[in-house]
């Protein structure tokens, strides 16, 4: 799959910002929000414009959880994996997404349908354990209803 | 305001979690098909996560009646028999809420504050959450908002202020306990004329949503706290550091701030007193350890995450070197009461060193899990089976985790343990910043532990060497127990490193990191013996340490378990096979399907004694 990347984009993003270093997270959290992920050529095209390292960039994407270097399936299924939802079974919930759809966790599947990603906490702990796929909400995902719900978003 | 009926949805991140969009579309719908003429209001948590979805609905003048667990087809009938006729449906209300004006009350429905969840709590932080719509300023105005605010700008001086604080024994609410007051003054008698205020919304704790939910449901009472305490120290800017997994939280909080820029609380020369001041939010962007100040500091200048060493404390040297007094959402939500309510008022709850309320996330086995406020002080049995309602399905209660990661547990002889933060502390685990999770007799406590300590492996950032390999090395010792290969001295292994670590480590996440593991050590150290000695756990949680059994005799052959099984595991069980079901050991995976899928609850679990079918490399844990 080769696209090209359109660096315009980018290019607005860091214009909205004055520029300083404190601004590169919110920088980065743009662009990730315009690509789906933070490409290479946006992550160099940002040093240059914002004369920051490429390497002090880098260190700033690896260290936090929510930054991607590769690009994200359609939907993200995120599985709480919080005390609460561990508590009531969230390993369970894990391991059935992971068979179903047949990706290790931070992967995403050959289709480029589904990203599959744990999270701690995603604070709706009385509605453990908790999945949400795209931008819907599922609390007490019970054994054999993870099925119905990936269902849902499957072709 | 209207003077029309109002249709309430909660539509937190927990609503919303429970169907709360489906109901808000079924109720737009059915409105707008009879042609009523009703006004559809969104709120905030009110706490009752376990009622969820909520639906109320407050005609005018008389009582807020909330209906709980509301299925989409119900909605209409409620509707039209509350809206229309002005009757509530009985059968589907939950409660109805007394306000403040003097409202007609209905007969036969039970009230808001008298249900045995509300009873014993004591709302100040959460005193708007639920009752208004967040997204609207003049709902907050209307019920005290900014009243605190007008009243430090107009008529306090700064060091009023810190002394009013000072007096009330308001503590940080983030998990330290420092005395708030203390603090603002240590940051505004540091020198230098550029402060900033932080306020740390990176509830990162994994089982607690106290701040998700204030920051959702009442974000101007943050922003009030912030402009009080950014008087009293004498700073210009602001932040607000709020985790970007919550994203209901960041527009609220982002609709808030427009709204309190308009009506001249927030920007330059605040209601003409010339006093600036103004917020930003920045968004975190996952990472544990920013919850710790130096680290969240670090965070917003764009750097790594990492924290630094103290001294210099953030007061005298935090952002851009900067002097900068940092406090958590709930101890700003609390500063506008005691302001207009005075010291001694706010002082009056609580114990001798914890004064005041505290706000809880109960989760966990527990029957009414949900968002709750309780003066300090008040007896863990109160919350767990008064409020909470005991734990869930009738099994027994094991314990309680508070402080997340950083906390230990509360066994349950020690329910009538006072909730603050001394007693906690002195039991072995912490106040923290709100999780409650409670725990039952399926939960195995080697497991928990391992758990949390998998956890702040993952999160250590790695910056000194203690935390970053010592975690690590205390999470394989635990993994290898969970295994069945556990050796003679790992509990000594374990308390003698964990102390290292806590002794060792450069911030918070470090030295507490190992309070996990020690305190549940210090409480059920035999069921960690067992699971070394004896390659067993009682809990059935450790599945390389257990096996499950059908009960012969109870069992119903209904074949559910026979058809679930992915190994099949399991022979007869079927009507046809006439004989009860039987899991061959050899075979059993231990994946816990037929356990959970049992319509009867025949399937259980026991320790397997000397563990003879944990097969070598099975479950292969390096050493």
């Amino acid at each position: 799959m080769v696209k090209k990347i359109d660096l315009c984009v980018a290019e607005g993003i860091i214009k909205k910002y004055t520029g300083g270093v404190s601004d590169l997270i919110p920088v980065l959290q743009d662009v990730q929000e315009a690509y789906g992920y933070i490409p290479e050529p946006v992550l160099y095209f940002i040093a240059e414009r914002m004369n920051i390292y490429p390497s002090h960039i880098f260190g700033v994407i690896t260290f936090y959880s929510q930054f991607k270097l590769k690009p994200a399936g359609k939907y993200i299924v995120k599985v709480c994996v919080g005390t609460a939802c561990h508590v009531k079974g969230s390993e369970r919930v894990s391991k059935e997404i992971h068979e179903l759809l047949k990706v290790k966790v931070g992967d995403t599947t050959d289709d480029n349908r589904f990203t599959f990603e744990e999270v701690a906490c995603v604070g709706a702990c009385a509605q453990a354990p908790m999945v949400i796929v795209g931008s819907d909400e599922y609390g007490k995902v019970t054994h054999g209803e993870v099925k119905k719900v990936i269902k849902k978003y499957q072709k | 305001m209207t003077n029309k009926p109002k249709i309430i949805l909660g539509m937190g991140t927990c609503g919303m979690a429970a169907g709360a969009k489906t109901l808000l579309e079924k109720v737009e719908s059915h409105i707008r098909e009879k042609k009523i003429d009703a006004e559809i209001v969104h709120v905030g948590c009110i706490g009752m996560c376990h009622e969820e979805p909520l639906l109320d609905i407050a005609m005018p003048n008389r009582c807020r009646v909330i209906y709980n667990k509301v299925k989409p087809e119900d909605v209409s009938k409620i509707i039209d028999s509350h809206v229309l006729k002005d009757k509530p449906s009985k059968e589907h209300a939950l409660s109805q809420i007394l306000p403040d004006n003097g409202a007609n009350p209905y007969i036969g429905i039970t009230y808001f504050e008298e249900m045995p969840f509300n009873r014993k709590q004591q709302r100040i932080v959460l005193k708007n959450c639920g009752f208004i719509n967040p997204l609207y300023i003049d709902e907050y105005i209307a019920r005290d908002g900014y009243e605190a605010a007008k009243k430090v700008l107009f008529s306090m001086k700064p060091e009023e202020i810190i002394d009013t604080v000072k007096r009330s024994g308001l503590r940080g609410r983030g998990g330290g306990g420092f005395p708030t007051g203390l603090k603002w003054e240590f940051c505004r008698k540091a020198a230098g004329d550029t402060k900033y205020l932080i306020c740390n919304a990176d509830e990162g704790d994994p089982g607690a949503f106290m701040d998700r939910s204030v920051l959702e449901g009442d974000p101007h009472s943050v922003l009030e706290g912030m402009i009080i305490a950014a008087y009293a120290i004498g700073a210009n800017q602001g932040y607000i550091y709020v985790r970007a997994e919550y994203p209901l939280a960041v527009k609220h909080l982002k609709i808030a701030i427009d709204q309190a820029r308009e009506k001249d609380f927030l920007g330059k020369n605040i209601l003409g007193t010339g006093f600036d001041f103004d917020i930003d939010l920045k968004q975190g962007a996952g990472a544990f350890v920013c919850g710790e100040e130096t680290a969240l500091i670090a965070s917003i200048e764009g750097e790594r995450g990492m924290p630094r060493a103290k001294p210099p404390f953030p007061a005298n040297k935090g952002l851009w070197g900067k002097p900068t007094n940092i406090n958590n959402v709930e101890t700003f939500a609390n500063v506008p009461q005691i302001i207009l309510k005075g010291a001694d008022w706010y002082s009056g709850f609580g114990t001798e060193k914890s004064k005041g309320t505290k706000v809880f996330a109960l989760t966990g086995k527990i029957k009414r899990p949900g968002l709750i406020e309780v003066p300090m002080g008040i007896p863990l049995k109160e919350i767990i089976f008064d409020i909470g309602g005991g734990v869930a399905d009738g099994t027994k209660f094991k314990a309680v985790q508070t402080g997340g990661p950083s906390g230990g547990c509360i066994p349950a002889e020690l329910i009538d343990t006072s909730v603050d933060y001394e007693s906690l502390t002195a039991a072995g685990t912490m106040m923290g910043s709100g999780g409650m999770v409670v725990m039952d007799n399926a939960n195995c406590m080697v497991e928990m532990a391992r758990f949390f300590l998998n956890f702040s492996t993952e999160e250590s950032c790695g910056k000194c060497v203690p935390c970053r390999i010592g975690t690590k090395r205390l999470l394989e010792i635990l993994e290898r127990i969970i295994a069945g290969k556990g050796r003679e001295n790992d509990l000594d292994l374990l308390s003698r490193l964990g102390s290292t670590v806590k002794g060792a480590s450069l911030c918070g996440l470090g030295q507490t990191a190992p309070n996990p593991v020690l305190s549940m050590m210090r409480y059920f150290k035999d069921e960690y013996e067992e699971h070394i000695k004896d390659k067993s756990c009682r809990t059935g949680a450790c599945t390389a340490l257990s096996r499950y059994i059908v009960n012969p005799d109870t069992c119903k052959m209904c074949g559910i378990c026979v058809k679930g099984c992915p190994v099949e595991a399991i022979a007869d069980g079927t009507k046809k096979a006439k004989k009860p079901a039987l899991i061959d050991d050899e075979k059993c995976i231990r994946c816990g399907i037929c356990f959970e899928k049992c319509p009867f609850g025949v399937i259980y679990t026991k320790g397997a004694k000397k563990a003879a079918h944990v097969k070598e490399g099975l479950s292969e844990v390096k050493v």
